[in-house]
């Protein structure tokens, strides 16, 4: 069977112009930052942007070159998330919360926002060739604004399009080389979704080990819907250790911004 | 004025609705403080995968860390990168704990069988609720996962301020904020006043100590209905 491993570099030049990319996305836990450092170095621009939480960067990330959306800002004309913005992190975000709201305004971003719930439906019809659902959820709400509503059997949904990915980029606990994929803890989030709907997907893991050696019983997606295997180097930033100095860091600032809240509250 | 209940009190009171071999799921706000009086026969479950895990790492405990910064270093020695739950925070493991996809999650939310403790902006007399968004012209509503939370429970406690900042009633007739589900909620636990939601409209049936029931509906625009049993708030 093919090898499917391969460098970040050469995963992500399947990027084109336009596309859409689809990644799980909750704080640093399951999130493909590996990747998504590889596509902002590709330079792909024009980009639709899927993901759970779009929190516009946090600086103390970027400084050391772990997953930051706001990098990604420039490359995006389109992101559907249904929780974007950080306005509950206002007093330590505020400099990329105004990048990527001057970005909002000025027409330069898309945003498309719904349910959590309706957004993973609709990666569930994608994967399986559904032409959309009727949800429940939204109904007299925003998010049924220029959509078709139906009652079935007295109940009234909302109908919702699937969402068929370009690119997955996905990360997993471990992989062998045929692509099957294990997770661990609450990194396995969206993943396993992703990695159903995408026309192609990446996944970033640290250890990749011989086939067979996975226990068929414990894996969660089957190497069918991995395209390509990307080996995360040991030492990389997005590395335990690491990402323990950030959250460390980010800590520190929030004390510090918090002192500096309380000994100058701002006028509201 | 009247000192009203704190957030840890009302986080207190709403804990309490939660029974043995109840399951739920804590929103944003005040519902988050509920973490530490959940009983431990109560299995809270978290929108990004995990169901039944343990108690929180005290990472949003600021106010600690910064008077002790060597607990910082104690803390990540502790932490599992792989256990945080959707406010991004660190949990620990516990027996009987259970990981899934969000697929899995979303079914569970909406499977009607979770206690769902969310915050509010607004709560209608008929039990509509506003909680993602102030303004129908917001560019980027924060719905996340509240929707789904508020249409798909078992039951809906919101757990919020009586008022905004500006003595704003938050219980009101009819919404003026963006609906996020409608007829959906069950109980009220604000720091002033518990309030169930019943068809003939909004029952009070404790006041915070110190506090009338005519005081509190100076403070709500709905009307309520006062139970024969009316109470100081039981903790």
């Amino acid at each position: 069977m093919k090898d499917k491993t391969c460098t970040a570099e050469e995963a992500i030049s399947e990027v084109r112009d336009g596309y859409s990319i689809a990644i799980n996305s909750w704080g640093l836990t399951g999130t493909p930052a590996y990747l998504l450092r590889a596509l902002r170095a590709c330079g792909a621009k024009d980009l639709t942007l899927y993901c759970n939480n779009f929190i516009p960067g946090i600086s103390a990330l970027e400084e050391i070159g772990l997953a930051n959306l706001t990098g990604l800002l420039p490359q995006l004309k389109k992101v559907v998330s249904p929780f974007i913005g950080g306005r509950a992190f206002r007093n330590v975000l505020a400099e990329e919360e105004d990048i990527f709201e001057g970005r909002v305004q000025k027409g330069e971003l898309e945003i498309e926002t719904s349910s959590h719930g309706i957004y993973i439906e609709r990666f569930l019809a994608g994967a399986m060739g559904s032409g959309g659902i009727y949800s429940p959820i939204g109904v007299d709400t925003v998010i049924e604004e220029g959509k078709e509503k139906r009652t079935i059997d007295g109940i009234e949904y909302v109908f919702q399009k699937p969402i068929r990915p370009d690119i997955g980029l996905v990360k997993a606990h471990r992989a062998d080389r045929m692509g099957n994929l294990v997770y661990r803890g609450t990194s396995r989030a969206s993943n396993p979704v992703v990695a159903m709907a995408s026309k192609i997907t990446i996944v970033e893991v640290f250890d990749i080990v011989e086939t067979g050696e996975l226990d068929p019983e414990m894996v969660v997606t089957p190497g069918i819907y991995v395209d390509r295997i990307v080996r995360i180097p040991e030492d990389d930033i997005s590395s335990e250790s690491k990402t323990n100095e950030v959250l460390k860091m980010i800590i520190k600032r929030r004390i510090e911004a918090e002192a500096a809240m309380s000994a100058n509250p701002p006028q509201s | 004025m009247k000192e009203r209940m704190s957030e840890e009190l009302v986080a207190m009171r709403a804990a309490k609705e939660l029974k043995d071999g109840d399951y739920c799921n804590l929103g944003i706000g005040i519902p988050q403080l509920c973490a530490s009086f959940v009983p431990e026969t109560v299995k809270v479950q978290t929108e990004n995968g995990a169901l039944g895990y343990g108690p929180l790492l005290s990472f949003a405990d600021m106010e600690k860390l910064a008077q002790q910064p060597e607990l910082i270093d104690e803390l990540m020695e502790t932490r599992d990168p792989d256990l945080s739950d959707a406010g991004a925070r660190a949990f620990s493991p516990a027996p009987g704990m259970s990981f899934f996809d969000l697929l899995t999650s979303f079914a569970m939310i909406r499977s009607h069988r979770l206690t769902s403790i969310l915050g509010g902006l607004q709560v209608s007399e008929k039990g509509d609720l506003a909680i993602h968004s102030t303004s129908d012209r917001d560019p980027y509503p924060q719905i996340g996962g509240s929707m789904d939370l508020a249409w798909g429970a078992k039951r809906v406690i919101v757990a919020m301020t009586h008022t905004a900042k500006d003595d704003t009633p938050k219980i009101v007739k009819r919404l003026s904020m963006p609906l996020s589900a409608s007829q959906c909620v069950d109980l009220i636990i604000t720091d002033l006043a518990v309030i169930e939601v019943t068809p003939e409209g909004l029952l009070l049936k404790e006041v915070a100590p110190d506090w009338t029931a005519e005081e509190v509906q100076s403070l709500t625009e709905a009307t309520l209905i006062l139970a024969d049993d009316l109470k100081e708030v039981e903790l």
